[in-house]
């Protein structure tokens, strides 16, 4: 296995933000026609202006402290000179020097199943640039076509130290960046385009591509996965890897060269002088009271307060919303019995219909496990009822579990169940008393029909088999 | 020293597209305009601030309020060329 | 002077007086104008005639320097590559001139995107100066100067980046100021060099000046620059007089270089003042000679970057066939820019590339700073400044324009006044043959009061502002 290094540049879209970050336009432009959110700012007319958004650099300074950065005492705005047609000033309004947050770390699940600690070198502020749109794709199309409603849009580039080491770490550093910042409260990832990932990938002593502006975690996976193919067999066959921007084309899943002229990326910061210098070591203290749990110690405290195992306290903090409903239905039911039943049924039942936690409700996930604790139900019946919540088949646990007949058989309904279907199986009884253990699932799916599945398997299971003993 | 292949890069750098037969005045101009601001080499600034913002501010902010943009027919109005609400734009590779 | 037009407005039609403007300005061969909001100014007026109102400038004509966006006005800063641009928005300025009644009468032609000292650059062609159709009116707010020393308009904004309302001032005998940086919003200046410029009046009188001050000064959200604190008026106090203010003269702004003319002139214009009761002494501004050189560093740095969004995707020039997007940038940029723009673009462009950033972008920010020391040293020990503006009266049409550098060197006592962020103002003070002559007085930061005060006192103790050229 050859080495492989990846370092990732984040861009986050603070988009919980009511306005742009330096100026007054909405940023709720998703699903809007192009260009109906501008204005002379982020359009960049002659003579316009920009002033920061003050709850941008709150955010900020929000998701430094969380990243566990060093927040800057003293920070300010650079332009960063370049000419692309997205970029309607022919600078970006970012941070060069003295950025806003600096040497963070955040631990991640490794490859190997250990935890793995990624250092976190920087994390600035910049406004979005516009959005291209090319008629097919990139390198084969005519014209482009430009929509600046996502232009200045507050962003967050978090950059990593080149700490990954396979595209798997990245998607889990992905994962759990997307977490923290869901925590905070300051991004909404469900927006299209609203986290968009840099990619720098090299194999051990080789020269470094970086792959560009890939949108989703799926993409940085399959671009990465690629990117490290293409070098490897390059490699292979001793050929260099160009030190190169590239493009991911998300319809042919490939990274192709963007080709850029040597000495291209000469950026010019300086200093923005339309803007005020920011000192904000003051906030620091405010900000930092107002931070929430956070995943990594909201795990470690399920684990301590509920005693869950590690591995479903993990599935029920990464995202808040879902544990937020965890501890809802923990409050009135068994927190042992929802974890299982969340972190391991109900969450596979929601990624099968593509749903979010949103659409199912606590109080029926309470309901189902009170339900449970008590043996009114069978896991098999509460299944079925968790699907029909979400498959809408009615919105009472009650009238599910009445209209399918889920109520758990009386116990002496069951025994008797077991008594006949015993008494029936002459063979099987033989077979088992011969040695084979297997024998016994034939009776107990006799019983199972008896009683029609109102009976908990399991249960069953041992009641059976104390019968074959006992007769 | 300022060199042709200098202002080929820097002119590419700008953006702006120089004639081949402009070239040579320009070198000959900016050399003798950079040789007027190397008169700044004289100047001992060692320990000395440089002056990004003649007047000092700090901490100038808008609260976050969305308010209305401008009409899409406003943004587009000065574009020379548009397609469907978009600017368009040359392409890119 | 406009009070008084003000109040003669209200008594005779604001419409008939707009309509011999326009005459003139149709007539006139000074190239002033670049564009006439004529539909415009004139329902302004006719509304004026309806219902004058109680703005400070109501029913006042104004003219506006192609640079700084007027809503429905073309905006073009006398380039190619802007011709067409209609701003959807108004500056700062201009809101705070219409909320005052004053009437738009359209745009004053300008070095192209303000740089330079003559207002030749201009795509329109040279702006002519009215005291002699062979000279330059001074740059880059020539046109604002020549409208309103022609008689075509009462009040003009211009805006000063390293003299330009103080050099055409000078050079057409009118009164015009640049505000301490700060003070008046540049929400809507086209930026050329955005960490040096303000807007700025350009009038007969310091009287005229004051009240467009009192209109256009004062904070404003969206210039995150703009100083904070209550509007002030320059109106009240402006004729207290000089008794007891302190006047430095800067050695550094006489002698070598100084047309003899322009010396004299200056001189009598400091006597003038201590008649009036102020006193002078001789101060020194030491970093002064490095001002013109870190000038010009900053200004084409920062031009470099405010002029990169001039790519003919969003607005202004786009012609031929689309190629990739930086050939086809490239040409259109090489197309609508002048050869000056040009030069001062890529000049800044190398003075910010990797490798010369420290030896000239850094290194002229640090004389900066010592620069603007001098100027916080010298105001400890006197309340305002005395100098030429510039250290030759106007120059010939052509004659300078092929020399870049020994245009820039008529800079030399304007620039260090933007670089230290202070006031200044340029007040006519003589005249080298017909050609007018201004006396520059700088205070300090926010200062404009005593500037105003004393140039007031000038004003009133001698008559060159008086003098009018012939001109049709």
């Amino acid at each position: 296995m050859e080495d492989v290094i990846i370092g990732l540049e984040v861009h986050v879209q603070l988009n919980r933000l009511k306005s742009k970050m330096f100026c007054g336009c909405s940023t709720a432009y998703h699903n809007s026609p192009p260009n109906s959110h501008t204005c002379p700012v982020c359009l960049g007319l002659p003579g316009s202006l920009p002033v920061i958004n003050k709850k941008a650099v709150e955010y900020g300074i929000k998701v430094g402290l969380a990243l566990n950065c060093k927040i800057e005492e003293e920070t300010f705005f650079y332009r960063k000179n370049y000419y692309y047609p997205d970029l309607p000033k022919g600078f970006q309004i970012s941070q060069y020097d003295y950025p806003l947050a600096t040497n963070g770390h955040i631990m991640i699940l490794g490859d190997d199943g250990a935890e793995r600690n990624i250092r976190i070198n920087r994390a600035h502020m910049e406004e979005d640039p516009g959005r291209l749109v090319h008629a097919g794709t990139i390198d084969k199309a005519k014209y482009t076509m430009v929509d600046y409603n996502r232009c200045g849009m507050p962003l967050l580039e978090v950059v990593t130290e080149p700490d990954l080491t396979s595209p798997k770490e990245a998607r889990a550093f992905l994962d759990k960046l997307k977490s923290i910042l869901e925590y905070l409260d300051v991004f909404d990832g469900s927006l299209e385009g609203s986290m968009r990932v840099d990619a720098n990938i090299s194999l051990k002593g080789g020269d470094r591509s970086e792959v560009k502006n890939i949108s989703g975690f799926k993409g940085v996976e399959k671009a990465l996965s690629y990117e490290i193919t293409r070098q490897k067999n390059l490699k292979r066959r001793n050929i260099k890897v160009v030190q190169e921007t590239r493009h991911f084309d998300e319809i042919r899943n490939v990274t192709v060269s963007i080709r850029s002229k040597v000495g291209a990326h000469d950026y010019r910061y300086f200093p923005e002088a339309d803007l005020a210098v920011l000192r904000i070591a003051s906030w620091v203290p405010a900000i930092k009271s107002t931070l929430p749990e956070l995943p990594d110690a909201k795990r470690e405290r399920f684990v301590a307060q509920y005693s869950l195992a590690d591995d479903h306290a993990k599935s029920l903090t990464s995202e808040i919303k879902l544990a937020n409903f965890y501890e809802t239905v923990a409050k009135t039911a068994s927190p042992k019995l929802a974890a299982v039943w969340i972190a391991d049924v109900l969450k596979g039942e929601l990624n099968y219909r593509d749903l979010s936690i949103e659409s199912f409700r606590a109080e029926h996930m309470t309901e189902i496990v009170q339900m449970l604790d008590n043996s009114q139900i069978t896991e098999d019946g509460a299944v079925q009822i968790i699907r029909a919540l979400l498959d809408k088949k009615g919105d009472s646990t009650s009238k599910i579990v009445t209209a399918l007949g889920l109520g758990k058989a009386e116990d002496d309904a069951v025994q008797k169940a077991v008594q006949e279907a015993v008494a029936e199986s002459a063979a099987a009884v033989a077979d088992y008393r011969a040695g084979s253990e297997r024998a016994l699932n034939f009776i107990v799916g006799m019983v199972m029909k008896k009683t029609r599945g109102k009976a908990d398997a399991g249960e069953v299971h041992r009641l059976v088999k104390a019968e074959v003993e006992r007769v | 020293m300022i060199t042709r292949e200098d202002v080929e890069h820097i002119s590419w750098l700008a953006s702006i597209k120089i004639e081949d037969e402009e070239k040579d005045k320009l070198v000959e101009q900016f050399n003798s305009i950079l040789e007027y601001f190397h008169q700044l080499d004289e100047v001992d600034t060692e320990n000395v601030q440089p002056t990004y913002r003649v007047v000092d501010l700090a901490n100038i902010f808008r609260e976050d309020e969305a308010f209305p943009s401008i009409s899409l027919d406003q943004a587009l109005q000065n574009a020379p060329r548009r397609e469907d609400g978009y600017f368009k734009s040359p392409r890119i590779v | 002077m406009l009070a008084e037009l003000r109040n003669r407005l209200r008594a005779e039609s604001c419409e008939e007086h707009l309509l011999q403007l326009f005459e003139r300005i149709e007539k006139s061969e000074l190239n002033g104008f670049t564009t006439l909001a004529r539909e415009s100014a004139l329902e302004g007026a006719r509304q004026f005639d309806k219902n004058p109102g109680k703005g400070l400038l109501a029913g006042v004509p104004i003219a506006i320097k192609e640079c700084i966006s007027t809503k429905g006005i073309e905006t073009n800063c006398s380039s190619r590559i802007l011709r067409g641009y209609i701003p959807p928005y108004d500056a700062h300025v201009i809101e705070r001139l219409k909320a005052e009644g004053a009437i738009i009468m359209g745009k004053t032609n300008m070095d192209e995107f303000a740089m330079g000292t003559s207002t030749e650059t201009s795509c329109f062609g040279p702006t002519r100066n009215p005291w002699d159709k062979e000279y330059v009116p001074g740059g880059s707010s020539g046109g604002s100067a020549a409208v309103v020393a022609g008689g075509e308009a009462p009040c003009a904004l211009g805006s000063d980046t390293g003299g330009s309302v103080r050099c055409p001032a000078s050079f057409c005998g009118i009164v015009g100021l640049k505000p301490t940086y700060g003070l008046v919003s540049r929400y809507g200046l086209v930026a050329y060099a955005n960490s040096l410029e303000q807007i700025g009046p350009l009038t007969h009188t310091v009287e005229d000046t004051a009240l467009l001050m009192d209109v256009i000064s004062g904070h404003d959200r969206r210039d995150s620059t703009s100083a904070e604190g209550e509007r002030h008026s320059y109106l009240p106090g402006l004729h207290d007089g000089v008794a007891g203010l302190k006047i430095g003269i800067p050695r550094e702004y006489f002698g070598e270089g100084v047309n003899k003319d322009v010396e004299k002139a200056v001189w009598d214009g400091i006597h003038t003042l201590d008649a009036l009761g102020a006193t002078w002494q001789e101060v020194s501004l030491p970093h002064t000679r490095y001002a013109l050189a870190a000038y010009y560093v900053i200004a084409m740095s920062e031009a470099s970057s405010n002029l990169a969004r001039f790519d003919g995707l969003r607005y202004g020039l786009r012609e031929g066939e689309d190629k990739d997007w930086h050939t086809t940038f490239s040409a259109i940029r090489a197309q609508g820019f002048g050869p000056e723009v040009k030069r001062r673009i890529i000049l800044g462009t190398y003075a910010l590339s990797a490798g010369y950033y420290g030896r000239y972008y850094l290194k002229a920010l640090k004389v900066r700073t010592l620069i603007k020391e001098d100027f916080l040293r010298a105001f400890k020990d006197v309340d305002i400044l005395a100098s030429p503006t510039m250290p030759i009266p106007a120059f010939k049409i052509g004659e300078r324009i092929n020399d870049p550098l020994s245009l820039y060197m008529a800079d030399v006592f304007t620039v260090p006044i933007n670089l230290a962020g202070v006031p200044a103002i340029s007040v006519p003070c003589g005249f080298s043959g017909r050609l007018p002559i201004g006396l520059q007085l700088m205070g300090p930061h926010f200062g404009e009061s005593k500037v105003l005060r004393a140039s007031a006192a000038f004003e009133t103790a001698t008559a060159f502002h008086e003098a009018k050229p012939e001109v049709i």
